[in-house]
């Protein structure tokens, strides 16, 4: 029951694009076509959650014992820098055929704040759920990491479908590009409010 | 020469308005005036120091290791400053919260990093981060300003529409539009 809390959650109700402003740069960026929108959710899901698992269990096997826990922006983001390009050097190897679909996205990914942002977010806050509030434990990060992804390629390709009509639509020009684009996202979180205190 | 280096991050080079970097922090902590110019001067901080101390340093790092080396160095002045702001000002650093760490992966200060400050003198570099800085905490700060007044009919905290607001705009969604019409005003201005 838990786990469903915690993924309609993360999903719907705190949005991670639409809500916590996490990796925006992307959803602005490669959000033109549904096609691509989705490869890159896909790298973001995969990366986000081995992310989380080895930031886990770095600030509460090494960090938190050796009481150096304002190492944690610098031992995180090295974590995850190193882990993109094991992913990616692996991914070569055995699939290529998703390093394919995935691999022009990975070195983005590095610098995508919301790898890094929902890493610091799930050992830094306690959520609560059915009344109690607690720190998650690994599995539960984890879920939440791959559920986070899961809202942010929502988002994404929900916003890239938009974009591939409002491409034929007629913009007045001071509109054009980004600033329309920024609006739309704006009228998107508006509908996502609507799951406000859904859990 | 050297004004030039600060005033083109302010306005023709603006990092938000004009370049559409650090999308994030932008959004995610203008709910207020107050909040938005925390946050630039938060990172106009981290901009000047790293872009020194990169600056220093570029000549000796390998080209292919150089991205993890600029990131692992601006993460040090981002734990800097976080321990800085924990101790002199706690209410902003639980304000900003997550963006505060979030600083190490804004593309402005990576990107300055990258374009300017590996291929130039250290006083040219920490020029550049003042002026790129100074416009990115300009930017924030009329995001904030509009969004405060809009969204609780305030600013800098002090009360001016007696109706106060429509809420709407200090939340997730004004964040979006607001940005989003300015920019409509930035288009039309520059032209």
């Amino acid at each position: 029951m838990e786990y469903i809390l915690i993924i309609i959650s993360a999903v719907f109700v705190n949005n991670i694009l639409l809500t916590q402003f996490l990796g925006v740069c992307p959803f602005l960026g490669v959000s033109n076509k549904v096609s691509t929108s989705a490869g890159m959710s896909g790298a973001v899901m995969f990366v986000m959650a081995i992310a989380t698992l080895f930031t886990y269990l770095l600030q509460y096997y090494v960090l938190v014992p050796l009481h150096i826990e304002f190492m944690q922006t610098v031992g995180f983001i090295l974590v995850i820098a190193a882990l993109v390009q094991m992913v990616e050097i692996i991914l070569k190897k055995i699939s290529p055929a998703l390093y394919q679909a995935l691999g022009i996205f990975l070195p983005l990914i590095t610098t995508n704040c919301a790898v890094l942002g929902v890493a610091i977010l799930v050992v830094s806050k306690e959520f609560t759920f059915l009344g109690a509030s607690h720190y998650l434990n690994l599995a539960q990060s984890v879920v939440i990491a791959v559920a986070y992804a899961a809202g942010f390629g929502l988002a994404m390709t929900l916003f890239a479908g938009i974009r591939e009509q409002l491409d034929l639509a007629e913009v007045p020009k001071a509109f054009r590009g980004a600033p329309i684009a920024l609006i739309t996202a704006g009228i998107l979180a508006l509908a996502f409010m609507g799951f406000a205190g859904l859990v | 020469m050297n004004l030039k280096l600060i005033t083109k991050g302010i306005l023709k080079e603006n990092p938000t308005f004009v370049l559409l970097l650090g999308m994030c922090p932008t959004l995610g902590t203008t709910t207020s005036a107050m909040n938005g110019m925390g946050m630039g001067l938060a990172t106009l901080f981290v901009l000047i120091l790293s872009n020194m101390a990169i600056a220093a340093v570029a000549a000796q790092i390998p080209g292919k290791v150089r991205i993890p080396a600029y990131i692992v160095i601006i993460a040090a002045f981002v734990t800097i400053l976080q321990l800085l702001m924990q101790a002199y000002t706690p209410a902003l650093y639980e304000t900003l919260g997550l963006f505060i760490p979030l600083i190490v992966v804004n593309c402005i200060v990576l990107g300055r990093a990258e374009t300017f400050a590996a291929k130039n003198s250290i006083a040219a570099s920490a020029l550049d981060g003042v002026g790129v800085g100074l416009g990115f905490t300009l930017s924030l700060t009329v995001i904030g300003a509009v969004r405060e007044l809009l969204g609780s009919g305030a600013l800098f905290g002090y009360p001016l529409l007696p109706s106060g607001g429509i809420t709407v705009f200090v939340l997730a969604p004004g964040a979006f539009i607001v940005l989003g019409y300015l920019l409509v005003l930035f288009n039309k201005i520059k032209r």
